[in-house]
């Protein structure tokens, strides 16, 4: 019987074990699908990464280093090259791998750290021919970082998340020529710095309120047609451009990966994607917590492994028999705000503060963050600049939250 | 060496004839333009096996399909290909219509179709609770069917292989010349000759039958648009639910998938013979219909959309006839649906058609009949256990989605038609087939195929030939420019 499993050996797995140890959990266990623990940050040899956590810039690869460090300092185990096939309320967590088979291990609290996945052209329904040519960016990031191969020659990135604004950069030092970057949506989804360093120091225009609508070839990409939208994201007719070129990068949105906590019967929340959590990062699952962006997706991967942290701790207290206890309250989002984690708090289970992470809908110029219980503000936070691209977040302390009842709602006021 | 028969296409009509032919002791040769089998209009279809009441009475097209569809479930059985008799719905939305359902309920009697009634609207939502409060009656049929249709002719063409047929892929026919009793097929592989051909080109039928002789039908290949959803929508149809079919098709069908999807369409346009995109149009109109039958299907599920183009011609029914003064040529053209469901009648009237020509068939001893696939996913915990430890590349799993393990590829690679890409890998064992569309395993199946071929990653490819992935190696430490 484990104290802990922790399912995915990525950065939120990792701190969560770290955590869990130095909070006195005794027999913990990592279960990684990959040959090597650091997840995707394995291929994200850019730096920027640890800004917050180390007060460093460093390359993804050196940041998962440092945590893996610290963990070769414990007793934790890891286990490479296996795949969790389910979960079972009774925290029973069926796994294979070609060096041990079957296995079903018991754990007194389990972690769900699986992190998420890319959306796919068929998630958005990019109508044309069927050509190869045309990855996710972060597929193409592993082809390129980690197996040392090129996809293409001419490049459209569609969606400007961070790894498709990321990749442009990658793919013009490669030699490419990126030929744009092309969002649906009015702003850019990306972080601010990555639009600067990886679009505009190397002159790529980024066309915002357009998308692809059509894309030609019978083999290999040869032509993608970009036509401006409307404010209902709809194209408009006779602005169509065309880009002759062999390779689509997609950079259209993560979704956790939720399979297994689905599957387990967990609560899952359709905004996030993720599954519902308290306070502590606890599940609808007793005893089974969730951190990282298998819960929400989250900007940078220091944000994730402070989540994290949290999340183990409170799964090495649970292990260690301290049920959380208390009556919930709800967090709902209001005007402007697209989802909260956590999304219930048991305010009997608050230490000292509670930190409420979200995000908006929109570009918010001088607003303000205000929550309320009822009829009555119990906070206001103000901001000079909102978007939905950058997760924000909020501190509530506790002797505010003793004051709400029933339920709180985050919302922007402009 | 003069082959006894050579077939043109293996789609699922050349598979199932040759399937049907490896059965005898004959020389049997199958010509196949792409890459690998199954690769046209076989692997993108709405994958039913119909009941039968749709086709005309009377017509070849209704006695093919019902004998057909009764010989499909055998054949999955034996060779091991994921089938599912789910039953079928076809709705009517306003009384108007139910005179459309009455037609074809008699269609159905007509062709010895068993199991067929109609019933109401409220029956039908009793049997299917996502289904539109507007229906107001429904023909039902207990026999049709859902399979994989890539895995029914993959498994018929192998079985094919493993019983002596050879298979010769990247053999684009371009010319077939008369010599004497014999003909001399030009193909892009190189010159064959067999006493007796079988034209099972598909959408490329009438090209092949215009190498022999003079026009007697038009192709009009006609684009089908597909959603293809997660299978966390797979419970809104637990049966093919069809609308009341048009002179174009059969309208837009919401059914289950074998592998536990959802899949909604098609449409009905002309198209050219290859022509497989979509249009924003097509896939809108896809969507409203699909709603129509099922108004809670989600589009945001969507994990892949797809055309395919049926074989229509000019013909109401299918062509299956020898080509008149062409001793020994047998046409099977203008197999649009349900062609699926009627592949193993329509192979076992080629074979009659072929005999009438004057060729002996006895049977061969020592048949291999049966195929059986290893699906880590679907075993219970003790057998994947067993195969683990039997074989630990059962226990790496590459494709996330699906469950589908190393093992599984590897035996995918190892199969009696070797496939030389990543879809070929997916269409033998699923994996890259679930919601990130091989946005995982795609560069880990890549290099297991280099591995396993011998060959650089460099020339492993999506699909066909010319769907290459990687387009050269990055810099090297010290290199100034990229060589690309």
């Amino acid at each position: 019987m484990y104290d802990l499993i922790v399912v995915g050996g990525g950065p939120a797995g990792l701190a969560a074990a770290y955590a869990a140890r130095q909070n006195g959990a005794k027999k913990i266990i990592i279960l990684e699908r990959d040959k090597e623990l650091g997840g995707i940050l394995n291929q994200c040899i850019h730096n920027g990464f640890g800004l917050h956590r180390f007060k460093e810039e460093l390359t993804g690869p050196e940041y998962a280093g440092r945590f893996e460090k610290m963990l070769e300092s414990t007793d934790v185990e890891v286990s490479l090259d296996t795949m969790v096939l389910s979960i079972t309320p009774r925290r029973e967590v069926h796994c294979v791998s070609a060096e041990d088979g079957y296995r079903i291990l018991e754990a007194k609290a389990i972690v769900l750290a699986m992190g998420c996945r890319e959306r796919t052209r068929g998630a958005i329904s990019i109508p044309g021919t069927r050509p190869a040519g045309v990855f996710t960016a972060g597929a193409a990031q592993r082809y390129v970082n980690m197996e040392g191969y090129m996809v293409g020659k001419r490049v459209v990135i569609l969606g400007s998340g961070d790894i498709g604004l990321i990749m442009a950069r990658r793919m013009t030092l490669e030699g490419a020529k990126v030929l744009a970057c092309v969002e649906v949506m009015p702003y850019s989804g990306g972080l601010n710095r990555n639009i600067v360093q990886c679009l505009h120091d190397y002159d790529i225009p980024l066309y915002l309120s357009h998308t692809i609508t059509d894309i030609k070839g019978d083999r290999r990409v040869e032509q993608v047609t970009v036509a401006k939208v409307d404010e209902n994201r709809k194209p408009i007719k006779g602005s169509e451009m065309i880009f002759d070129c062999d390779t689509i990068l997609l950079s259209v949105g993560l979704i956790p990966e939720n399979e297994l906590t689905r599957g387990a019967g967990i609560e899952i929340d359709r905004r996030t994607n993720g599954a519902v959590v308290y306070e502590n990062m606890e599940t609808s699952m007793d005893g089974v917590f969730a951190c990282g962006n298998v819960v929400h997706v989250h900007d940078l991967v220091d944000f994730v492994s402070a989540e994290s942290e949290r999340a183990g701790a409170a799964a090495a207290k649970y292990a260690l028999g301290g049920e959380a206890a208390g009556e919930a309250i709800d967090v709902k989002n209001g005007d402007g705000v697209s989802y909260t984690v956590p999304q219930k708090i048991r305010i009997d289970n608050v230490e000292k503060a509670c930190e409420i992470f979200f995000r908006v809908r929109k570009i918010y110029k001088d607003s303000k963050i205000v929550v309320k219980s009822g009829e009555t503000q119990l906070a206001s936070f103000k901001r000079e600049h909102l978007a939905p691209g950058e997760m924000e977040h909020i501190t509530l302390p506790k002797v505010l939250l003793d004051k709400a009842s029933g339920e709180i709602v985050v919302s922007v006021e402009e | 060496m003069v082959y006894d028969v050579a077939v043109i296409g293996c789609g699922v009509i050349g598979a199932a004839t040759a399937y049907e032919l490896s059965h005898f002791k004959l020389n049997v040769l199958v010509l196949e333009a792409e890459n690998d089998v199954a690769d046209g209009t076989t692997k993108a279809n709405s994958a039913i096996i119909h009941a039968g009441y749709d086709p005309e009475p009377n017509t070849e097209m209704a006695r093919l399909n019902v004998e057909g569809s009764k010989l499909a479930k055998d054949i999955c059985k034996k060779l091991d290909v994921p089938y599912k008799q789910c039953g079928s719905l076809v709705l009517a939305f306003s009384d108007d219509e139910i005179p459309r359902l009455k037609k074809l309920y008699d269609n159905g009697v007509a062709n010895g179709v068993p199991d067929i009634r109609v019933i109401t609207g409220d029956e039908a939502r009793k049997m299917e609770p996502y289904l539109s409060k507007e229906v107001v009656a429904a023909l039902y049929a207990l026999s049709a069917a859902i399979v994989n249709p890539w895995d029914y002719a993959l498994a018929m063409a192998e079985t094919a292989v493993v019983n002596g047929v050879e298979i010769k892929l990247r053999s684009k026919v371009t010319a077939i010349k008369k010599q004497g009793d014999l003909f001399e097929i030009h193909t892009t592989s190189g010159v064959y000759t067999a006493k007796l051909v079988v034209n099972a080109a598909g959408v490329h039928a009438g090209e092949i039958h215009e190498m022999v002789a003079a026009p007697s039908f038009e192709m009009h290949p006609t684009s089908g648009q597909y959603y293809l959803m997660d299978r966390s929508e797979g419970g809104l149809a637990g049966s093919v639910i069809f609308q009341c079919p048009t002179k174009e098709g059969k309208g837009v069908l919401v059914a289950p998938t074998v592998h536990g999807n959802l899949i909604v369409g098609p449409d009905a346009v002309p198209c050219g013979e290859d022509d497989v995109k979509t249009t924003a149009d097509g896939l809108d109109y896809v969507a409203r219909m699909g709603k129509k039958s099922v108004p809670s299907v989600d589009l945001r599920a969507s994990i892949r959309n797809f055309a395919g183009v049926r074989a229509n011609t000019n013909k109401d029914d299918f062509i299956i006839e020898v080509v008149d003064g062409v001793h020994g040529f047998v046409d099977a053209a203008g197999i649009k649906s349900p062609g699926l469901s009627a592949a193993p009648a329509i192979a076992k009237k080629i074979c009659s058609l072929l005999l009438a020509e004057g060729i002996e068939m006895p049977f061969k001893d020592n048949y291999k009949g049966t195929r059986k696939m290893k699906r880590f996913k679907q075993l219970s915990d003790s057998e994947k256990q067993a195969l683990i430890r039997e074989n630990p590349a059962y226990g790496r799993v590459i494709c996330r989605c699906e469950t589908i393990t190393e093992g599984e590829i590897l035996d995918a690679i190892r199969s009696p038609i070797t496939p030389c890409s990543v879809d070929g890998i997916k269409r033998r064992c699923n994996a890259g087939m679930g919601r990130c569309q091989g946005g995982f395993c795609g560069p880990r199946v890549l290099d297991i195929l280099a591995r396993e071929l011998g060959v650089s990653p460099l020339d492993i490819l999506q699909d066909k030939d010319g769907t290459f992935i990687l387009t050269g190696q990055t810099k090297k430490a010290g290199e100034g420019t990229a060589d690309v």
